[in-house]
């Protein structure tokens, strides 16, 4: 639903049918609201019957990256050796992404559901959840569902009374959004500082602890539990687009749109309609001049863009962006883009984890570029320096955070790039004062 | 355990390596430094840097050469545009908040950064309006210092503390470009080996406050030497400007010390410039001593020698170079010998990540050489011995006031093979000026029974020779001699024939990492060495 708002009737309503209501927050509520037979039936059914099915329904993951869960499931060891784990990516801090935590809030049953199906088909007995620091209600929210599943017997030694054990952990982050990079956040469950590391190793071959794991997004695992009850087939079929991009999609709409808020769409619906049938459009007397779809992360979409785009993985990037996690923020006629483009490279250059020199020296070097530009002192330079440095931060480091903080500055400067040389050339007012 | 061979192309080379080498340790192999910063062959690769990026044919990205294992048929190339306009980027990026400092850096002549931005970094600056970051240079403790601002973030010091001396006192403190090495207030860089991450920092961010504005890099002459600081005998280099020791690094030694020493042995070179030295041979003179040639000198320890019988008491320096301890030994062939090495004791502090390595409590360098050669190292027992002996060679022992006294009294003759005058001997026959192991070419037998040569780092003062020539030109007898070594080699060479376990080596055959000797050997006897 476009919850604060009433579902849409455009919307293809899965994950958040319960969005809004309170009783969906018990462990008896979700029974009666259907909660926990997927459960049951997974766990009479084998690993790889689990594996097949998922892998069937075409679910992709839903955190950013769009890997195939099925077949990231399949890679963990066939016979489980050493421990198995799970992790449950719930550190929610990509700009613009809101849906991770209404999940939590409104159907925290339906994560420790589709937590505990996935423990079992990748041969896990525990299950990390790893919650972003600041989500205090959804913590809140998420401890008393996992206490409460417990002690219903839905969790534990003896899960739903099948012999199998299936954990459950909860652990809070400490305000890192690089800790929601994989294998940053294995570092950070682990206890040691949020780096992420290099690949190879694989977290299916050596992840938390050293042990074999798959870390998937809320939001994926929120599916799983539909896809057990009503069959990889119907998942399959919500496509209106590629056949590669199947099943419903969490959209959080924010900035300068009539109605913000999470919208579920089949994958492969008009860009167009999602923003201007479900979530209102522009406000008065306005009209969209850029949107980036997939959180702060990708290129920045024209209005043109995005109204040709359809809104599934292969859509996007067909349109010159990505879908990534599905954060869409709409900027309207009003938007300064230099000032929004430089907003996203200091946040960025906060958050670098240090490691890489590339990263650490060239977001903070991207965000004092742009403060010049706005402060009235940029100069022509500046454009091919820009693009220089976001060059070297592309594809040369350990994760892609430096990556992210060049996608919508090179966006930015191809799409935009009268109201950077507006700034160049005087003919606009300084947006901030040198330093 | 035979490794499965790869073949891989670097540079146009051709070459085959085991299978899991990474790309870096293989280019090495081709003669091709792909340049780096976080990586050490000591140390657990991170692959954070992003200095060490190559072209690799078919691959989507650059690899970074530190961490990715060589496949077969790979072509790696190192040097391409690419590769180089990657690290040109890097190395921009680590320029933009590191400061000026060369010209008041200790760091200036032998500074990577320096290095690789002369190599192929760019000729000019882009970042020119923006402040740099600051932050005020930090007292780790101990000999530690750290300049921030300088510092490059390769994290070589804190994986140093973390794996290898397992004393996580390091950390990375603040993410992005406020990032720097922090160390928690409770704690200071005190661990025994901490000195190594002064040698592992590229750059001078991490500096010796002993070593701090004391000499330029390229004012340096370095030589290869063996630590005298105690058994373990970790390679060295010992630095030295205008004939004088300013510094002691580890010298890489797989077998040995790998890249490291301890702080002990780092700080243990002031003594090789003591000023204070015997600068001629002395004979006794009634009352006095008087300053002779050496031939004079020679000559008299001969004759005093062959008026003496009996016993004899050697008192050796756990210093004294297996040369010099062979060859006096030999010299009092006559005699019944009681030889002694003087080892004082310390603490054991071991490096706990790499087997085998410690500051032992040993503190003498050539202990085992000297058991080898029949030296004992019961020091009461000798010095009590020599209380009643015909002869007492001192051989640069570090004689206590007491003990010379009680050698000045006893009816023995004394003859003093010396760096520095002691005191107490004013009645000693002859007091001949040697040379210290940083002034004379020799060799060291470790604990693991390793012989390991030290070359000549600094002059010889005044008249002083080794303690071997000493001995070797009085075994040689007089007039012209023929027989009597000139150099390490040949004495070395000449114990062979008196002690089989050194029979059949040269100092060519130690190369410069040593050789192991006397352990349990197979059937076959070498030319004679019965052991």
């Amino acid at each position: 639903m476009g919850y604060p708002h009433p579902s849409h009737p455009k919307e293809t309503v899965v994950l958040s049918q319960y969005f809004g209501d309170a009783g969906a927050r018990t462990y008896d509520g979700w029974v009666e609201r259907g909660g926990y037979a997927a459960l049951r039936k997974a766990l009479g059914m084998t690993r790889e019957a689990l594996i097949e099915e998922v892998k069937a329904s075409g679910l992709r993951g839903r955190g950013g990256a769009g890997f195939p869960t099925g077949l990231k499931w399949s890679f963990m060891p066939k016979e489980v050796v050493r421990p198995h784990y799970l992790v449950c990516n719930a550190d929610e801090s990509e700009p613009g992404t809101f849906k991770d935590r209404e999940i939590m809030r409104w159907t925290p049953h339906a994560l420790i559901e589709g937590c505990a199906v996935a423990a079992y088909a990748i041969g896990a007995e525990r299950c990390y959840i790893y919650i972003r620091g600041e989500f205090t209600e959804p913590w809140r929210i998420m401890s008393a569902a996992v206490e409460e599943a417990y002690a219903r017997g839905g969790l534990g030694g003896n899960a739903l009374g099948s012999g199998k054990r299936v954990d459950i952990v909860l652990h809070r982050g400490a305000g890192a959004y690089i800790c929601g990079e994989e294998t940053a956040m294995m570092n950070s469950l682990e206890g040691k500082r949020g780096n992420p590391r290099i690949k190879p190793p694989f977290p299916a071959v050596s992840g938390v602890f050293g042990m074999p794991t798959t870390i998937n997004n809320v939001e994926t695992l929120a599916a799983v539990p539909h896809i057990i009850n009503r069959g990889a087939a119907w998942y399959k079929s919500l496509c209106l687009g590629n056949p590669k991009s199947t099943g419903t999609k969490l959209i959080s709409i924010c900035g300068h749109i009539q109605r913000p808020g999470n919208y579920e769409v089949t994958m492969g619906t008009p860009l167009k309609e999602i923003l201007y049938d479900m979530a209102g459009g522009p406000r008065p007397g306005r009209t969209i001049k850029a949107v980036i779809p997939g959180g702060s992360s990708v290129p920045i979409m024209t209005r043109d863009e995005a109204e040709a785009a359809l809104f599934d993985y292969e859509g996007i990037v067909e349109k010159g962006s990505m879908l990534g996690s599905a954060g869409l923020i709409v900027m309207d006629d009003t938007t300064d883009m230099v000032y929004q483009i430089w907003r996203l490279a200091r946040f960025y250059a906060h958050e670098s984890c240090a490691q890489c020199t590339q990263c650490r020296e060239g977001t903070a070097w991207t965000t004092k570029v742009l403060e010049r530009i706005l402060a009235g002192k940029g100069k022509q330079a500046d454009f091919q320096l820009l693009l220089d440095l976001s060059e070297n931060m592309t594809g040369k480091t350990i994760c892609v955070l430096s990556d992210s903080c060049a996608a919508p500055v090179v966006s930015g400067i191809q799409k935009f790039r009268s109201e950077f040389e507006a700034y160049m050339a005087g003919s606009r007012e300084p947006a901030m004062a040198a330093v | 355990m035979a490794d499965e061979l790869v073949n891989v192309t670097i540079e146009g080379m051709t070459l085959s390596v085991p299978k899991g080498t990474t790309i870096i340790e293989a280019a090495k192999q081709a003669g091709v430094l792909v340049p780096h910063y976080c990586y050490h062959p000591s140390l657990p690769s991170p692959a954070v840097c992003r200095m060490c990026l190559v072209e690799v044919e078919k691959a989507p990205k650059l690899m970074p050469a530190c961490v990715t294992a060589v496949a077969e048929g790979q072509v790696v190339h190192v040097n391409s545009d690419t590769a180089k306009q990657a690290r040109e980027g890097v190395l921009e990026f680590l320029l933009i908040n590191h400061p000026l400092d060369c010209p008041i850096c200790d760091q200036s002549g032998e500074c990577e950064l320096q290095d690789y931005v002369f190599q192929e970094g760019r000729a000019g600056t882009r970042y020119q309006e923006y402040a740099k970051r600051y932050n005020p240079v930090e007292d780790f403790g101990q000999d530690i210092l750290y300049v921030p601002n300088r510092c490059i973030l390769c994290t070589r010091c804190v994986r140093f503390m973390d794996d290898v001396a397992h004393a996580p006192i390091l950390n990375v403190s603040e993410r992005g470009d406020r990032a720097f090495i922090g160390i928690s207030e409770s704690q200071r860089l005190d661990h025994p080996w901490a000195g190594n991450v002064v040698d592992l920092c590229p750059v001078g961010s991490l500096l010796s406050k002993d070593f701090l504005h004391k000499a330029r890099a390229w004012d340096l002459d370095k030589t290869a030497s063996v630590c005298p600081g105690c058994t373990q005998g970790c390679n060295i280099n010992i630095d030295t400007r205008d004939d004088v020791v300013v510094r002691i690094r580890p010298r890489p030694n797989v077998e040995v010390n790998r890249h490291f020493i301890c702080d002990y042995g780092r700080m243990n070179y002031r003594w090789m410039n003591r000023g204070d030295r015997i600068e001629a041979p002395l004979v006794r003179d009634g009352a006095r001593h008087v300053a002779t040639d050496w031939d004079t000198a020679l000559a008299r320890l001969e004759q005093v020698l062959r008026g003496a019988s009996g016993s004899a008491v050697i008192l050796a320096s756990g210093r004294a170079s297996t040369e010099s301890l062979g060859l006096v030994r030999r010299l009092l062939e006559r005699f019944t010998v009681t030889a002694a090495l003087q080892v004082p004791l310390g603490d054991e502090a071991p490096l706990a990540g790499i087997p085998d390595l410690a500051l032992r409590r040993e503190r003498a360098p050539n202990l085992v050489g000297g058991q080898l050669l029949g030296y004992s190292a019961d020091w009461t027992s000798a010095l009590r011995q020599a209380a009643s002996a015909a002869v007492v060679v001192v051989l640069d022992a570090d004689l206590t006031p007491a003990d010379q006294a009680a050698l000045a009294g006893a009816p023995g003759v004394v003859v003093v093979l010396g760096t520095v005058l002691p005191d107490g001997l004013r009645d000693a026959e002859l007091v001949l000026p040697v040379t210290t192991m940083a002034e004379e070419n020799g060799t060291y037998v470790n604990r693991d029974r390793r012989i390991q040569r030290f070359l000549q780092a600094k002059s010889q003062p005044g008249m002083a020779r080794p303690a071997w020539w000493v001995a070797g030109e009085v075994l040689a007898g007089p007039g012209p001699s023929a027989d009597a070594p000139s150099t390490a080699a040949e004495a070395f060479q000449m114990l062979g024939e008196w002690w089989p376990v050194f029979a059949g080596l040269t100092h060519a055959d130690l190369g410069f990492t040593g050789r192991v000797v006397g352990s349990a050997a197979p059937a076959a006897a070498v030319g004679g060495m019965a052991r």
